[in-house]
């Protein structure tokens, strides 16, 4: 077998309660596991190039974008409205609509339905909103079996492992280190680690759950609040069949995921799965307006500090994500540390702005787990500012003295650099010109923790500007 | 005070005041396409596969498909199944069925989907219980982007309705593609009125 078949994987962040985490310390030891880094940094970036190959096949890329950018800032300066809007139509359509103000709230909501309904198996697909409310660990408590359908999930679930991304939960995994995990819980043949195989074996092992379970449940990607519908986008098929075969089906979704109208839809649609996979759509884009006949719907909203992020000026652009995962495919350091090395619900550029926001002194080191490069936001299919507000996180947390609470912080008026593009730029161009002086010992000393794993390029001899003028406009091939 | 008016009045106190405008969404259009053959393109690079017609009956490969096959379900009065299914049939019941057939709402050209709504399904879980998937789409359906297809009067007609690009599929283990993951393994087209 090859080295990265024979290598251990290497596990996520040790999470000590509501101790910092520490990234780098997880991020080195993904890094020690090569076979595995390689492997994960190779997969990434192939998704983000086939994100680039569709995108240059849409020659409104760039319009959506803005548009997207423009209709999500609408939505949130409306919020309160939309969501209203969306609660009358729902019910109108025989939909029960719940709210929550917290996680405790959701999953108490979501537990007491289950218990009127006397269910007692629930088949799930993916949601990340369950994650971040650790919705299946409580419902596990009250003697609920919670099977997750989706592929990638499955194999977290039965691991016990969290996702390490948002989109491809188990791409620090390799074909091995799965048949490992299914010889152990699903009693799949020993050393038999072909793809084909462990798929069918989840296939098979997962369909009893999902004719017999008593209740489904979906994430939501959008709530449209013109129609009171939900939208889900997946590419297995088990959100249509957690939904669609038992005769309950739940919904949690996050109050930012509402969009006004229809033809809105349309362009996240056209951008998500572009941006996620690189795949034009995803294989099933699913539309749940009401219940079946004879079947119940559920809709359960949930806040969970959003309305506070929405009243920081700084911050509040977060809101707007869609979680694509595109900002985790193109950053240098979460393909080089995993998504795991995070110890958060959200990794990757987008959580090191989203997680501070949910414990600020849990989270302080995530924000410095990034070289600033600004890669995450030319990817953005939203335009979130992802590098700025990492560097208004910096500073936010170096001026409280990161011990203020992550409400506070996102309360007030701080990150002023922020608020001012100007110094921040000088901020950073400065970085850059000292560090062009600076002896190599002191760029590669502990303290800079991703100068260790990586060689700056080398400053090239002599400029584009300088080589273009040489070869081309002094031999008259310039363009005029 | 509820949940509901804590979590909205929250909400309406974080908002800022000054509020932007809604954008208009412009339908993209380039009428230069071959709607039908961009249509083709698109569901076989999302796995799907086109069924041709057959010289003397249409339905000739459809039908080759269906004979190989145990358990068949067809919701299409062109094509007989051998099990029946109505309004009232049990969702869970279709988990034998190696050969769904229905007929799609409409189809979208931009990425090979097409609209099946629970009017197509009849039981929603035909679409996905079953092995393989046999669709009829009427080439006129075929819109060029999706947001000709959003713009449709379904979405405010139905309660379920969904896009479906090619079969179920997954990369979830070491990106290694696999069409069948937990809904059908395939999907055919079959363009007829």
């Amino acid at each position: 077998m090859s080295d990265l078949q024979n290598e251990p994987q290497p596990r996520g962040a040790k999470v000590k309660g509501r101790h910092p985490v520490d990234q780098l310390e997880a991020a080195n030891r993904f890094i020690a596991a090569e076979a595995h880094q390689k492997m994960h940094d190779q997969r990434l970036w192939d998704l983000r190039k086939k994100r680039d190959a569709q995108m240059h096949l849409i020659p409104e890329w760039e319009e959506l974008r803005e548009l997207a950018s423009e209709i999500k800032e609408h939505t949130l300066d409306h919020l309160a409205d939309y969501l209203e809007e969306f609660e009358r139509n729902a019910t109108a359509n025989g939909v029960h609509v719940h709210w929550a103000q917290d996680a405790e709230e959701s999953n108490q909501i979501i537990n007491d339905i289950l218990k009127q309904h006397q269910a007692k198996t629930l088949v799930k697909s993916k949601s990340m909103l369950s994650e971040e409310c650790h919705l299946r660990q409580s419902l596990e408590k009250s003697g609920v079996t919670v099977i997750e359908t989706d592929l990638g999930e499955r194999i977290q679930q039965l691991d016990n492992e969290d996702p390490s991304h948002v989109v491809v939960p188990a791409v620090h995994k390799t074909r091995t280190d799965v048949s490992k995990v299914f010889v152990k819980t699903l009693h799949a043949e020993q050393g038999n680690n072909d793809v084909h195989y462990l798929a069918e074996t989840q296939r098979e092992t997962t369909r009893p759950y999902i004719l017999n379970a008593d209740a489904g449940m979906t994430g939501g990607n959008y709530l449209v609040a013109e129609t009171g519908a939900v939208v889900v986008c997946t590419n297995e098929g088990n959100a249509d069949l957690s939904a669609n075969t038992p005769p309950l089906h739940i919904v949690t979704v996050g109050i930012e995921k509402i969009i006004p109208k229809m033809e809105h839809l349309a362009v996240f649609i056209r951008l998500l799965s572009r941006s996620a996979l690189g795949s034009p759509i995803t294989q099933y884009t699913s539309y749940f307006r009401g219940p079946r006949k004879g079947g119940e719907m559920h809709v359960v909203l949930v806040d969970n500090s959003r309305s506070t992020r929405l009243a920081s000026e700084k911050f509040r652009a977060g809101l707007k994500c869609i979680r694509c995962g595109a900002c985790m495919n193109t950053c240098p350091v979460f393909r080089r540390s995993g998504g795991l090395s995070y110890g958060s619900t959200y990794a990757g550029p987008i959580g090191l702005i989203l997680s501070p926001g949910y414990n600020a002194h849990k989270y302080r080191n995530l924000p410095f787990a990034s070289s600033l490069n600004g890669s995450c936001t030319n990817v953005c299919p939203v335009k979130i500012n992802l590098h700025e507000q990492i560097f208004a996180w910096r500073e936010t947390l170096a001026d409280e003295k990161e011990l203020s609470l992550s409400k506070r912080i996102l309360m007030t008026s701080l990150g002023k650099l922020f608020a001012h593009p100007k110094a921040y730029r000088t901020a950073v161009q400065t970085g850059d010109k000292v560090l062009s002086y600076l002896p190599h010992f002191i760029v590669y000393n502990q303290f800079n923790a991703w100068g260790r794993q990586r060689d700056l390029p080398k400053t090239p001899k002599e400029t584009f500007h300088s080589w273009y003028a040489k070869n081309y406009i002094n031999k008259g091939k310039g363009d005029e | 005070m509820s949940s509901r008016d804590l979590v909205l009045n929250k909400i309406r106190q974080s908002c800022k005041k000054e509020c932007s405008a809604l954008p208009t969404v412009p339908f993209f259009h380039q009428d230069s396409k071959d709607l039908i053959e961009e249509f083709k393109k698109s569901l076989l690079l999302m796995g799907g596969q086109i069924l041709e017609r057959g010289q003397d009956d249409p339905y000739e490969f459809v039908k080759l498909k269906l004979a190989e096959s145990k358990i068949t379900c067809s919701v299409v009065p062109e094509i007989k199944g051998n099990r029946e299914l109505n309004a009232e049939t049990v969702p869970n019941s279709l988990h034998d069925v190696d050969y769904g057939v229905l007929r799609a709402s409409f189809g979208v050209a931009e990425t090979g989907s097409i609209c099946l709504s629970e009017r197509d399904f009849l039981v929603n879980t035909l679409g996905y219980l079953p092995q393989h998937l046999i669709v009829l789409l009427d080439p006129k359906q075929i819109v060029e982007n999706l947001h000709d297809a959003y713009a449709r009067s379904e979405w405010k007609q139905v309660h379920y309705a969904a896009l479906h690009s090619g079969p179920s599929a997954t990369a979830d283990i070491e990106g290694v593609l696999i069409r069948g993951a937990q809904g059908v393994r395939s999907l055919s087209i079959l363009l007829i009125e």
